[in-house]
């Protein structure tokens, strides 16, 4: 057997350097490098002519910090990974939704997106018995938030089963990455999941700039891991004050609405949207930060530090609180595992998983940002490792300020993307790992453009955490997720 | 206890001055765009091909531009009834007072007026992303921080060169009694990305403090006085929009926010989705950008129900 293509964090290869396997092989060499503990960061098809479809993984090993590649042709039908490998369980359901492969042996065979169009309902999984009933939610919510339907089969209160079915936000972006305008790509990138416009434009950037050879001056990486932090610091805010929304303990929900804007509005000071629009491009940020601005933002930032220091520590002094996050939703480090979970969700399950810390990409190879874990698995571990990584990157973000490079913010000239090259993208967006896979044909044009968002890893670990639940704590435990429909929809 | 209280001093009164006072935003804002045309070399068309969304056109639609038909919904095998058709079940509240018409499902993209010579700027396809400017070294565009997009009609996000844009006016004073001091909204996400969808829920913060102007969003359609639509209207979207506005009480409301839910946005003409919310419910008001600020959604609601100065 080959041993497969290794490469790092926004390295690339000749496309043609990925070991092509048997099907037999590839499921082999899949299943003995999760085993030997690599993590599937992906795992896609792509038409290779006539009926025949080129399946590619790629296997993290956070330990080692690479990526491993492999692929393999397959026809009609191939050998699911799933019985041996969960994690894999999402993934090739994707590959038989969009190629008619199937996956033999998988034993969840249901759509993912219904790409096809039509109502996204499937059949599905029932609990039959006495006092035995089913609640159907979605797709449109009693919040303001994004549409997916949620399958509750509940003996009583209790939730035996939870079956999340998604797709209603598909909007053809992977599609349209290839067989799109380029003047449009960025825009894609950017409102893929439009919460986390910096942590995607970053990895797109990444994997353009690498297949084109471009330098990306020091100034512009540093601007972009402000930009990153402070997409995080907002979001996380924005989670522990819904959080507390939804326990109805309303002062950390108050501030913490508010302070969540203040923290956007950083963003804003230094491109002029909230969401971080039009920041990142290909080589380098399109807005500098001068003087002035740099300390309008760390005055900012030190009022915003000081504010949410405040509302989050009330939290952790409520006994009511604490009642209600304690002990709830919780998962354990083996199903995490087993799930392939990323970001906040995994590290609350005592697992380190962190791209800034496994695969340091930009300004993360020089600064670091000590990672943060808990151990117990449930809703106050999933809110303690957001609350311990806002406390460090407000002095990530202050350090970068004080020391930002000279020069300038964006490289001089774009460059064409080579020919045939295969680039793996990963960065640490505040859901967890956002990870691009990006290859070029022999004219240098995109000829794959893969996504993977921390949601689609993450979806099944909320199921898996409302089992045993009651289901009054369904919005407590979706919220300490958090996940992106539309990100996992794309 | 005396924590709570003394976070309570701390944090303070944080509510924005907002409408009584011009909003704060920051200076690289982008907020409404104005053309120049008389910077332009005659022929150079750079900043229509630059965008990418089809919004920056010359004397008419852009030639990117394709007019969207929405095909029948069928639903169970059954082909539904007209798309954005009027149901005989709803009563609409008419607008009597010779403001501008409502934009009704039946003005499509692609009816836009014949204009005056030069660059013009469909504010409802328009991503503020300013390519058009980085793509224009005469410096033919350029976007203000004016905060104030909202328009009535579809037509009246047209940006062009001189003219005004034609801001929101109040509903009619039969529709203003019933909603003016209390709208109840029901808000569906139909594609939206989650930045549109954030930026609406913000205003339910202290910080624009939404219920001090009656305006409420509802867990249910069937309480709410109309639909605050989001996102391009994805097909596995359309019947779930479909359904909730049918579900909403005549006489209703329904307000698209953001470039998806106007034209689609970055995603017009993909055939997953139908180029915003106009296919399937008659919309009366229209907040452009992608996603607007706080600020200007807020500005478009208070507009339409008459608590601002036309100005």
């Amino acid at each position: 057997m080959t041993s497969p293509l290794t490469l790092h964090n926004g390295e690339t290869c000749a496309a043609g350097e990925v070991p092509l396997l048997a099907a037999a092989e590839f499921r082999e060499e899949v299943l003995q490098a999760v085993e030997g503990g690599r993590r599937i960061a992906a795992l896609f098809g792509r038409p290779a002519g006539g009926d025949r479809v080129r399946l590619a993984a790629v296997l993290a090993n956070g330990a080692e910090g690479t990526l491993a590649l492999t692929s393999a042709d397959v026809e009609k039908s191939f050998h699911s990974l799933t019985p041996d490998c969960p994690q894999a369980h999402l993934f090739e359901r994707e590959i038989a939704e969009q190629f008619g492969l199937v996956p033999e042996g998988h034993p969840w065979m249901k759509p993912v997106r219904f790409p096809r169009g039509g109502a996204a309902v499937t059949d599905f999984f029932r609990v039959r018995g006495e006092e035995v009933h089913e609640v159907a939610v979605g797709p449109v919510h009693a919040g303001v938030i994004e549409p997916g339907h949620f399958r509750f089969q509940c003996h009583g209160e209790e939730v035996f089963h939870l079956e999340i079915s998604l797709g209603y936000q598909h909007r053809g972006v992977e599609r349209a990455m290839i067989e799109g305008r380029e003047a449009r790509r960025i825009h894609l990138i950017e409102t893929l999941a439009g919460d986390t416009s910096i942590g995607h434009a970053m990895a797109y950037a990444r994997a353009m700039e690498a297949l084109s050879g471009a330098r990306v001056p020091a100034r512009a990486q540093a601007l972009r891991g402000i930009a990153l932090e402070l997409e995080r610091l907002a979001n996380h805010t924005g989670d522990l004050a819904a959080l507390a929304n939804d326990v109805g303990y309303l002062p950390t929900a108050s501030y913490g609405g508010r302070i969540r804007g203040d923290f956007l509005n950083l963003t804003a000071l230094l491109c002029g949207s909230r969401f971080g629009r039009g920041l990142v491009r290909p080589g380098g940020v399109r807005f500098d930060l001068d003087p002035t601005r740099a300390a309008e933002l760390v005055e900012r930032l030190d009022a915003a530090t000081r504010d949410v220091g405040e509302a989050v520590n009330l939290l952790w002094e409520t006994p009511s609180v604490m009642a209600r996050f304690e002990e709830t939703g919780s998962i354990s480090r083996e199903v995490c595992e087993q799930l392939g979970l990323v970001g906040p969700a995994a590290r609350a399950c005592g697992v380190g998983r962190d791209v800034r810390h496994e695969f340091p990409y930009g300004i993360y190879r020089f600064f670091q940002i000590p990672m943060s874990t808990w151990e117990t698995g449930d809703v106050f571990a999933r809110a303690h490792v957001r609350w311990l990584e806002i406390q460090r990157s407000i002095p990530f973000i202050r350090e970068q300020v004080k020391a930002l490079p000279e020069g300038p913010a964006r490289a001089d000239a774009a460059h064409p993307l080579e020919a045939g090259r295969l680039c793996v993208s990963l960065v640490e967006g505040w859901r967890g790992e956002i990870c691009h896979v990006a290859m070029t044909d022999a004219a240098g044009r995109l000829a794959a453009y893969k996504i993977v968002d921390p949601s689609f890893h993450n979806w099944t670990g909320l199921a898996m955490a409302l089992r045993g639940q009651q289901i009054s704590d369904f919005p407590l435990c979706n919220k300490s997720f958090n996940l992106s429909y539309c990100g996992h929809d794309l | 206890m005396f924590d709570v209280l003394l976070a309570r001093w701390n944090q303070g009164h944080r509510t924005v001055g907002f409408p009584a006072s011009p909003p704060a935003l920051p200076d690289r804002f982008r907020g409404r765009p104005e053309v120049d045309p008389s910077k332009c070399p005659a022929g150079c068309r750079d900043c229509a091909e630059a965008c990418p969304t089809g919004a920056v056109r010359f004397d008419g639609p852009s030639p990117q531009e394709r007019p969207h038909a929405c095909p029948p919904l069928v639903w169970r095998g059954r082909t539904t009834d007209d798309p954005g058709g009027e149901s005989p079940l709803v009563v609409r509240p008419r607008h009597t007072d010779g403001g501008p018409a409502s934009g009704r499902a039946g003005e499509e993209e692609g009816e836009v007026r014949g204009g005056g010579p030069g660059v013009q700027i469909d504010l409802g396809r328009c991503l503020f992303c300013t390519d058009c400017v980085d793509a224009c070294p005469q410096g033919s565009i350029a976007y203000t921080t004016d905060h104030r997009l909202a328009t009535r009609a579809r037509e009246d996000l047209i940006a062009r060169p001189g003219e005004v844009l034609k801001l929101a006016a109040a509903l009619d004073e039969k529709a203003r009694r019933l909603f003016g001091r209390s709208l109840k909204l029901r808000q569906v996400s139909a594609g939206g990305c989650n930045a549109c969808e954030a930026d609406v829920n913000v205003l339910n913060t202290v910080v624009f403090d939404l219920g001090r102007f009656g305006i409420q969003f509802v867990a249910s359609p069937r309480h709410a006085d109309g639909l605050l639509v989001t996102g391009p209207v994805t097909d596995n979207m359309r019947l779930a929009l479909r359904k909730t506005w049918e579900a909403v009480p005549a006489p209703k409301i329904a307000i698209a926010v953001g470039a998806c839910a106007i034209s689609g946005g970055p995603y017009v003409d993909h055939p997953e989705v139908h180029n915003g919310a106009s296919c399937e419910v008659p919309i009366d008001l229209y907040i452009p950008g992608c996603p607007p600020h706080p600020v200007t959604i807020l500005d478009g609601l208070l507009r339409l129900l008459g608590r601002l100065d036309a100005k």
